[in-house]
């Protein structure tokens, strides 16, 4: 009789298919809370939202994983998919019982949403659309409706099953990890996915954040042509980003100083608007 | 213009609005924005020609990473008004749909600023463990895009003046919607640091730097830069000493050897 009750209290703290339904028609706006600080950071946590449900059922454990989710992250929409599956693996699996840690499923989504996003910006926007669109514009243009009706429901089918099995193919290789871990495996797995989520976070810094100081330092004339060196420059010379990282490394340490993020947020807006007006920011 | 072809322009240009930012459906894109506006205002075969010209100066206007493109959006709606209501050709079509995608990129960068507020809202909501409420945050946010793009759309379409439009966008401080996008390039560190911060181990930070350095000198894809940062993480975990136990591992022989063999294969899934 115990038997049964646990074994049925387990069931209902299991991934249900109307969960992955669910959560597969939130992954469609993943885009509808773009904000500025965490990109998709809201949207992922909805996207989790029928997963904690299922998975957890104390309050405290719940105010937990939906904190951890609404943390920055961002990829190409038609590729969240395998990121948002492997996660649910993994909260599930933490659920059990199995010692996931917070810092491993926030590295493996980094780890995951860099290159994802490297393959799926030039392949959904550089490729699969200027090439729909070329061709729809093209029929458009002789008056057809096929033009825009073509495009449309060319991209959204291609779109429409990357994220179907995007998600079927993260969940499923998540959950078959989970079941293997066993001894050796777990910190091996913890430090190999932070290795590799920090390492992309480190070429995230660089790349997906800009900052310009064209302050001019020294204009030097030499033979009639003025040669005029920039803030920006200098930096550069030093070390491509530093801007960039001098910033993120600033605000890790304000928040650990248990800074309110919206004091932040506020404060850099401001840098930009003061910036920009002084001359010293473009 | 009649009171439902009015309603019609509203409901349509929320929905490219919302597409926008999306990036879903493609409602956002010319070729689709411009023919249904086309449809509505009685001139379809017009509204397809403009989006299919429109779409082909649009091809490589694509959001990559956090950056914003030009916005097809506003410039679609706002066009084909002045071209199918206004009798304009649609050579002037296209120049207006210029200036108008311009000015709808400052717009969409207010936008993004303001569902910061959101974000913070929803962290709010998630100490309660309310779920209802953050979901209803997240979509709702999605009507400031909507409204971004319905709005102008709609004065234009009542008053057809796109000078309207343009003063109203130019009594924005050119010192704000300037320094919003500065900021909005990198704003997201705060993001960065709070991620930062919650998976950070002090010992493995190196290959934070490491990845910062590499990303700044080395001109590769994002896939490229994974596939290198999985090849850090695998020597890394093969060479430390804390996860070889050679005593026990030569006790249990090739079972463990097995075993190992498989978590590497794992890993690297």
């Amino acid at each position: 009789m115990e038997d049964k009750k646990t074994e049925i209290a387990k069931e209902k703290t299991k991934l249900t298919k109307k969960d992955i339904f669910q959560t597969f028609i939130f992954e469609n706006f993943q885009q509808a809370s773009f904000n500025f600080e965490t990109i998709h950071g809201l949207a992922f946590c909805v996207d989790m939202i029928p997963t904690i449900r299922r998975v957890y059922k104390s309050k405290e454990e719940r105010v937990k994983a939906l904190k951890r989710h609404l943390a920055f992250f961002n990829v190409t929409p038609a590729f969240c998919g395998p990121v948002v599956g492997i996660t649910m693996a993994m909260e599930q699996g933490r659920s059990e019982g199995e010692e996931i840690d917070e810092g491993t499923i926030q590295s493996l989504k980094v780890g995951l949403m860099g290159p994802l996003a490297g393959v799926g910006d030039p392949l959904m926007w550089g490729t699969l659309r200027p090439i729909l669109a070329a061709l729809g514009a093209s029929l458009a243009l002789q008056g057809s409706w096929f033009g825009p009706l073509i495009f449309f429901f060319a991209f959204n089918g291609v779109r429409l099953g990357l994220k179907w099995y995007g998600l079927k193919l993260g969940l499923d290789r998540g959950l078959a990890l989970v079941k293997d871990i066993s001894g050796n495996l777990l910190p091996k797995l913890t430090e190999g996915a932070t290795v590799l989520g920090l390492f992309i976070m480190g070429v995230l810094v660089t790349k997906w954040t800009t900052i310009n100081i064209p302050l001019v330092v020294s204009r030097t004339t030499t033979g009639g042509k003025t040669t005029v060196t920039t803030f920006q420059q200098i930096l550069d010379q030093l070390c491509p980003g530093l801007p960039a990282l001098g910033l993120t490394l600033l605000m890790m340490y304000l928040l650990k100083k248990k800074v309110n993020p919206i004091i932040l947020i506020f404060a850099l807006f401001g840098l930009g608007i003061l910036g920009y007006g002084l001359g010293i920011l473009k | 213009m009649s009171i439902l072809q009015i309603i019609l322009i509203f409901i349509w240009s929320s929905i490219v609005g919302s597409g926008s930012v999306l990036d879903e459906f493609q409602t956002h894109r010319p070729l689709i924005a411009c023919s249904i506006m086309g449809l509505i205002l009685g001139d379809p075969a017009k509204g397809l020609v403009l989006g299919g010209t429109l779409e082909l100066i649009a091809l490589g206007w694509m959001n990559i990473g956090a950056a914003q493109s030009p916005d097809s959006a506003l410039a679609s709606t706002i066009s084909t008004i002045l071209v199918i209501v206004g009798g304009q050709s649609i050579g002037k079509g296209i120049a207006i749909a210029l200036p108008v995608a311009a000015a709808g990129q400052v717009l969409t960068v207010f936008a993004r600023t303001i569902t910061v507020a959101f974000q913070h809202a929803a962290v709010k909501a998630a100490e309660n463990a309310n779920f209802r409420a953050i979901e209803i945050l997240h979509f709702s946010a999605l009507f400031v895009q909507a409204l971004r793009v319905s709005i102008p759309t709609t004065l234009v379409a009542v008053f057809v003046s796109p000078d309207m439009v343009k003063a109203m966008l130019d009594a924005l401080p050119k010192v704000v919607t300037g320094g919003l996008t500065v900021a909005g390039g990198f704003i997201v560190v705060v993001g960065y640091a709070m991620i930062l911060n919650m998976m950070s181990v002090k010992y493995l930070m190196p290959f934070f730097y490491l990845g910062f350095v590499l990303g700044g000198y080395l001109k590769l894809s994002l896939l490229a830069f994974g596939i290198v940062g999985l090849i850090f993480a695998i020597l890394y975990v093969q060479l430390n000493p804390k996860f070889a136990h050679p005593v026990k591992a030569v006790a249990e022989s090739n079972q463990s050897n097995s075993g190992g063999d498989l978590a590497d294969d794992e890993l690297e899934d």
